[in-house]
């Protein structure tokens, strides 16, 4: 075991795993966390908590990590390249294993231009291979980057690295995603799955490269809310792509029921996804519909979920 | 930034801002006349003066600034940064502004269009991504590939109109057959910009004995 997780044990035993997602309070107000930790306890593996996603200030990863851990949700906390440097990086790694998280998912983050804080200056010091790998020499050496210092205690924590098999260069997404796990990355998390046929060569080049037997792979689901979010998500949001379709079986219902519609087209994403080659579990993306997760899961069949 | 001084002198270049139509001796006079018609608006009294350098970032070519400093009481350079901190240290005792942002370091596309190519971070990656620097033209400056947002048939996530270097460096590369030297992990970049930088060219350490150590603050 490296980090003794939740979810990194749940992989280890073989099941497939959940992991969700929960957005941090814009302000400091616990109130929401508490209602969404009641939402996910028991139900999921892990929750991700978000690293103040499309630029918008929310609450930390790591503060509400810890604050959430108690309330039963294990926690995953984010971490981008935007908005620290490698010092600040390092340090927040040691304080939130001085907190207990266990489960560390590096990313890049989404450019400023998006939020509410245009004019920020943006860091990207690093970039998201390069935490993986800084990660990973402070858990395995214990050493920071460029010092042969040994640093006090340990940091045992589950690798995680994001993947999006559905933009260019499409055939160079699988080699690059070999990069992170060559430098360090325990589990993967990819951005939610839409287009089946995209994700099966994806999957099938991530197979044919040896990565499953390294690496533990949960393919993304996001439950369709509205046709206005499916809109919304297929022109607004990087990297997401929506195939026509989708975007028609969302349409052909009646506003009031394409809730139901966008749970069973995750349904029958979640179906295809456990028989899948290499797919260790899935990631479910409920945004800001946590009430749902429990409910979708227990359709999919998915629950309860092991006890490791 | 020139309110309450009575004679203004506008100092253009001949360099740079000069081949980028923004900073030469036709757009120094045609500030000075812009300048002029805002002080009559306002029933100010302003005279305003012009002369282009050569060049600002030299400190020979300033000299034929001066005699026309001594009457004025401040400076307004059409220089880049750098010109305008060296016209600054040239004349310590005025003020001087300056009259445009720099934007970059680029390449004349075409007429009145340019593009940035270097953000001079001092290690040059040029030689591993075909030509395309991921410093400058991503926008997240990466080095181990896109990121994940990359959109359409290959734009960056900020901008349709912006082409995702990392997209480009890939094709560059898989056309030549150098794919592999994207595929090996890039470590973390040295970051040189410790500090103020000077450089001292090979042969001319003697001269400037125990300058030019890159940032070292």
């Amino acid at each position: 075991m490296r980090s003794g997780s939740n979810l990194e044990k749940v992989l280890a035993a073989g099941h497939f795993a959940v992991t969700a997602e929960c957005g941090p309070p814009k302000g400091s107000d616990l109130a929401v966390v508490r209602t969404k930790a009641d939402y996910l306890r028991g139900k999921v593996d892990a929750a991700n908590i978000t690293d103040n996603q499309t630029g918008v200030v929310r609450m930390s990863s790591i503060a509400t990590g810890a604050l959430l851990a108690p309330l039963g949700v294990e926690p995953v906390a984010q971490m981008t390249c935007r908005d620290r440097n490698r010092i600040g990086m390092q340090s927040d790694i040691f304080g939130l294993s001085a907190l207990g998280i266990r489960n560390l998912l590096c990313l890049t983050g989404d450019h400023p231009s998006f939020g509410t804080q245009k004019g920020a200056k943006k860091v990207f010091d690093i970039d998201s291979t390069q935490l993986i790998s800084m990660v990973k020499r402070l858990r395995d050496e214990k050493k920071t980057l460029g010092s042969e210092e040994t640093i006090l205690g340990e940091i045992p924590v589950f690798i995680g690295a994001g993947v999006n098999p559905f933009a260019r260069p499409y055939e160079f997404r699988a080699v690059q995603l070999r990069k992170k796990v060559d430098a360090g990355a325990d589990f993967i998390q990819t951005q939610g799955v839409f287009d089946m046929k995209l994700f099966r060569e994806f999957m099938k080049a991530v197979c044919d490269l040896g990565i499953p037997q390294r690496c533990k792979i949960l393919a993304g689901v996001l439950p369709l809310k509205s046709l206005g979010m499916t809109k919304y998500m297929a022109e607004k949001v990087p990297g997401v792509v929506i195939p026509e379709q989708l975007m028609k079986r969302m349409a052909s219902v009646p506003k009031e029921k394409a809730g139901e519609k966008g749970i069973r087209i995750c349904l029958e994403t979640i179906e295809e996804l456990r028989t899948m080659e290499g797919i260790a579990g899935i990631h479910l993306m409920a945004i800001e519909w946590e009430q749902r997760v429990a409910e979708i899961l227990e359709r999919a069949k998915l629950l309860p979920r092991p006890i490791v | 930034m020139v309110k309450g001084y009575a004679r203004v002198l506008a100092v253009g270049c001949g360099g740079c801002t000069s081949v980028c139509l923004a900073g030469g001796q036709k757009e120094t006079l045609g500030l000075a006349e812009d300048l002029a018609e805002c002080a009559r608006r306002v029933g100010v009294k302003m005279e305003i003066a012009t002369f282009t350098a050569e060049r600002q970032c030299n400190g020979e070519f300033l000299a034929e600034v001066g005699e026309h400093a001594r009457e004025c009481d401040c400076l307004v350079s059409l220089a880049c940064g750098a010109g305008v901190q060296n016209l600054a240290d040239a004349f310590a005792a005025k003020p001087v502004f300056p009259a445009l942002d720099t934007r970059f370091v680029g390449i004349d596309r075409d007429v009145g269009l340019y593009e940035e190519r270097c953000r001079t971070c001092g290690t040059c990656q040029l030689a591993y991504t075909g030509g395309i620097c991921p410093v400058t033209r991503c926008s997240k400056s990466l080095f181990n590939g896109p990121c994940g947002g990359t959109s359409g048939d290959g734009k960056c996530e900020v901008s349709m109109d912006i082409p995702c270097a990392w997209h480009e460096i890939y094709e560059r590369l898989k056309a030549q057959g150098r794919l592999e030297s994207m595929l090996a992990l890039h470590p973390p970049m040295e970051w040189i910009d410790k500090g103020p930088a000077t450089v001292v060219q090979r042969g001319y350490e003697g001269r400037y004995a125990g300058r030019g150590q890159e940032g070292k603050s």
